[in-house]
């Protein structure tokens, strides 16, 4: 029998192609999964006219128009979309730099599903919920400890809600202090987050953004020029999605409170920053943290997620209510904050994914967080001198300082070179099931590639990666059609985007799309 | 599909043989030994189209002003003007003309095509403009000696790779740009004298939403026009504003629904129009004793503030005005085409140059803006 040679890394791969249909198309009048039992006559005595909490105003008068289906096609039909994805459970995820893909503890999901979690209700009397609220609060003092602020809360459902909340922060602080007036301007980095500026532009702030040095570091002089008694606050990412850490930062912080703002800092990602670095000490009045990143709770697509987000001691009576407190014996809802920016969800927080963050750190220790951290800069570095091996592939910024925990990457030689783009060996990559990021637009960086190995991935897998881009690259200058014309092994091929910045072509409901398509 | 196409096949001589340009130089360049490469770099741009053949049809003008590239490369081919002149390395005849440019891309023009695409320099794309203006859209071939107007793409592939997307639809979008050029003749005695000669609609190759997590950007016009609101909603009553040449300041006068001067430099004063194409003169007086604004754009690919097209806006103006009260906009994808190039200035009086270095705020959109640094040429 011959051995099956494993020699060369880069895999033969085919996704699944099902031409799957919009449910809404797969339904059957009349047809149906689970035929619901009436309520018993008891249960209905205690429970009464469950609808009368309702309001006539929100009651439908005709039910949904929702799909009608049997069992087994709802479940064929999702097991289908599900292997026409590419998530982290299926592909080395190195690709999608900033989003810090990395594995999750399926421990941790089972944790969160245990029936005392998922049948808890948010609206429970304070002393059946003792033991969630311990969790969460002991995870705010892990959270305190790893950034050096003084009170966290869980409200903010995601990184840009957060965000958001600094801004509102920013905004109610100077209405405490009287300067709400003066102080219209919020200053950014141009590799910071875009929602580092988006968040307070819709709270009404006028963004400056500042443009990096030669060095790639947010230009000094830049800033000094951009800062005044007009600036509201200062928000920004360190490292920014260059991995490059802008050292002085503690300047850049010290100038805004001497000019009377407030410093947030994004903190979203802080994969290569654990154990080492801390907001606080980077002179900081604010800081978040995307749990579904640096902290191993699943992205969930987009949701259910947490932007934990903490403050200093002068900024605790801003927060928004209620925190949880604990007065030596038991834990509380604590309603009083006096200068609280209001409500940002209801609730606390989706505690699921506080107790999977709690989980995760538990299992880590001190010790472990710091490990993760030096882990994943030693994988980005690995990759990046890699990388750069590699004909065409070079970095914006001296090439010879090492990275945080990603890469900016530019193509741009490669691109003179065969015409192939960034975005031809985007789609050229799923080919072999991978992912890989260009960057946010605009491409400041020419033909931009932003990938982030994080802790998780082996040195197998590093170099699995390494190898396939290495592939695609020699086949941009050997056979660049090939790569022009990809993906030809995904679930679709090339898309025709012609039509992407027209709204009559494209829907995003059900019922817009029966609209814009002209039938009943 | 059709595309039109017009070579000028004497750009890029006067180059060869350092010559700062070929206007009116054509005859003295091949006496040097210039050698025409402008046919050979649009042949680099149609192979870009290879894959459109069965369906293209391109209209052109005879010999080496774009049959001959077109044969070479067996694309269907329709000549609609003929010049006199066949082949430009015959030293001892006349090289086709800047008018043999001009009628063909009239002649393009009344035939309908997608799109012209013309191979050449500054001057060439003059010619274009004053032939199609702004009716048409059109892409350059860069071939020539000074290519200052950013309706060139970066090379020849890059024209012919746009022009291939376009023809495909994969861009609808199209952006105004500037067409600018140097005056050869005072080039050669060493002085720099840019002038604005009008816009051509450019395909805008924005790469729209590509890519999850990539947000979109404005197009172009919107950007511009939302800089152009914020000037206005912030306009002080009193306060004269110098409104200088570009595609993005021309869309104050619009938002105050004003004529807009194409070229030159208009005045306006509580949201009325004070002076259309404004002298030097005519801005020293308006601004004489009153409180100023110079409202301004880099201009071109390289990203002049001043001496760029703008000669109007003087360093007598700027110094009356005071260089604290300039008021800088410009679109993203303007300041992303610097590649982290600093913007410039040439006013002409090297210390009000030194004085203008710095950090400007630029604004790139209704409430946003950028620090942007600028140094002197």
């Amino acid at each position: 029998m011959k051995r099956i040679n494993r020699h060369y890394l880069v895999r033969n791969f085919h996704q699944a192609k099902w031409d799957e249909p919009v449910i809404f198309e797969l339904s059957r009048k009349g047809e149906r999964g689970v035929r619901i039992p009436e309520a018993e006559e008891e249960v209905k005595a205690v429970a009464g006219d469950v609808m009368a909490a309702l309001p006539t105003g929100l009651q439908r008068k005709t039910p949904p128009v929702l799909p009608e289906m049997a069992q087994p096609r709802v479940l064929r039909h999702y097991m289908r979309l599900s292997q026409e994805t590419l998530g982290g459970d299926v592909n080395i995820e190195i690709g999608q730099g900033t989003c810090t893909v990395k594995y999750n503890p399926k421990i941790n999901d089972r944790l969160a599903s245990l029936p005392e979690m998922a049948a808890l209700h948010p609206e429970q009397p304070v002393e059946t919920v003792q033991g969630i609220l311990q969790i969460m609060h002991e995870t705010d003092l892990m959270m305190r400890e790893i950034s050096g602020m003084d009170r966290f809360t869980f409200q903010t459902a995601s990184g840009s809600q957060a965000a958001f909340a600094m801004a509102s922060l920013i905004k109610a602080w100077h209405r405490h202090t009287g300067e709400d007036q003066q102080r219209d301007e919020i200053i950014t980095t141009v590799f910071s987050h875009p929602s580092d500026a988006a968040c307070p532009a819709i709270k009404g702030y006028k963004i400056i953004t500042i443009f990096p040095d030669e060095e790639g570091y947010p230009d000094y002089e830049a800033f000094k020029a951009a800062v005044s008694e007009r600036t509201a606050g200062f928000i920004c990412a360190n490292p920014e999605d260059t991995g490059i850490y802008n050292k002085r930062i503690k300047a850049f912080t010290d100038l805004v409170h001497e000019k009377g703002g407030l410093c947030g800092y994004d903190q979203a990602n802080a994969n290569g920053l654990l154990g080492i670095t801390r907001a606080r000490e980077a002179g900081f009045d604010m800081c978040f943290f995307n749990l579904h990143k640096t902290f191993g709770t699943p992205h969930g697509c987009g949701g259910p997620g947490s932007g934990a987000l903490g403050v200093t001691k002068e900024l605790e009576s801003f927060l928004p209510a209620p925190l949880i407190d604990f007065d030596g014996e038991n834990y509380l809802l604590n309603h009083d904050v006096p200068n609280s920016i209001g409500r940002v969800r209801s609730f606390h927080g989706v505690a699921q994914v506080v107790l999977k963050a709690y989980a995760w750190m538990r299992s880590l220790g001190a010790e472990g967080l710091y490990e993760v951290a030096k882990v994943s800069v030693l994988n980005n570095n690995y990759l990046f001198r890699k990388l750069l091996e590699i004909e065409g592939i070079d970095s914006p910024y001296d090439p010879s300082k090492q990275r945080v925990e990603q890469v900016r990457y530019t193509l741009k030689k490669l691109t003179d070179d065969t015409g192939v783009t960034t975005g031809d060996i985007q789609r050229r990559m799923l080919d072999f099931g991978l992912h890989y990021w260009t960057s946010h637009h605009p491409y400041y960086v020419p033909e931009p590639a932003t990938l982030e190995p994080t802790e998780t991935p082996s040195r197998e897998e590093l170099d699995e990666y390494i190898a396939t881009l290495a592939h695609v690259v020699r086949e941009c200058y050997e056979n660049p059609e090939l790569v022009k014309t990809a993906p030809h092994n995904s679930v679709i091929h090339q898309v025709d985007e012609s039509g992407m910045d027209d709204p009559k072509e494209w829907a995003i409901t059900w019922r817009s799309y029966l609209r814009k398509t002209g039938a009943s | 599909m059709k595309l039109g196409l017009i070579v000028n096949p004497v750009a890029g001589l006067g180059g060869t043989v350092g010559l700062k340009g070929t206007d009116g130089m054509a005859r003295e360049a091949l006496a040097l030994g210039a050698v025409p490469k402008s046919g050979l770099r649009t042949l680099e741009a149609l192979k870009m189209l290879e894959s459109l053949r069965e369906d293209l049809v391109i209209y052109t003008a005879s010999g080496e002003m774009g049959e001959a590239v077109v044969r070479e490369l067996g694309f269907a081919c329709r000549v609609l003007w003929h010049s006199e002149k066949e082949r430009v390395t015959d030293v001892d005849k006349d090289t086709t003309s800047r008018e043999d440019t001009r009628q063909a891309a009239k002649k393009i023009l009344e035939e309908g095509v997608s799109l012209l695409l013309f191979a050449g320099g500054d001057g060439t794309a003059r010619d274009v403009y004053e032939a199609v203006g702004e009716s048409l859209p059109v892409a350059g071939i860069p071939t020539g000696v000074k290519i200052h107007s950013p309706v060139y793409a970066v090379s020849p592939e890059k024209a012919g790779e746009l022009a291939r997307r376009f023809l495909r639809c994969e861009i609808t979008g199209l952006k105004t740009e500037e067409v600018l050029d140097i005056d050869e003749a005072a080039y050669r005695q060493g002085h720099v004298e840019t002038k604005l000669y009008g816009y051509l609609k450019v395909p805008d190759d924005a790469r729209l939403m590509q890519g999850r997590k990539s947000g979109s950007l404005l197009s172009d016009e919107s950007a511009q026009k939302a800089i152009a609101l914020r000037v206005v909603d912030g306009m002080v009553p009193e306060m004269v504003y110098v409104i200088g040449p570009g595609s993005t300041t021309r869309q104050v006068m619009a938002a105050l629904d004003l004529p807009a001067t194409l070229l030159g430099v208009d005045i306006v004063c509580n949201r009325q129009l004070v002076c259309s194409d404004a002298t030097e003169k005519n801005i020293l007086a308006a601004i004489s004793g009153k409180e100023s604004r110079l409202v301004i754009t880099p201009i071109g690919g390289q990203g002049y503030l001043f001496g760029r097209g703008n000669q109007q806006l003087s360093a007598g103006v700027i110094h009356q005005t005071g260089p604290e009260n300039l008021m800088v906009m410009a679109t993203l994808s303007k300041i992303q085409a610097l590649q982290g190039r600093p913007l410039m200035v040439d006013t002409g009086d090297p210390a009000l140059d030194r004085e203008l270095e710095g950090y400007y705020q630029v604004m790139t959109g209704y409430r946003e803006s950028i620090m942007y640094k600028v140094i002197t040429s």
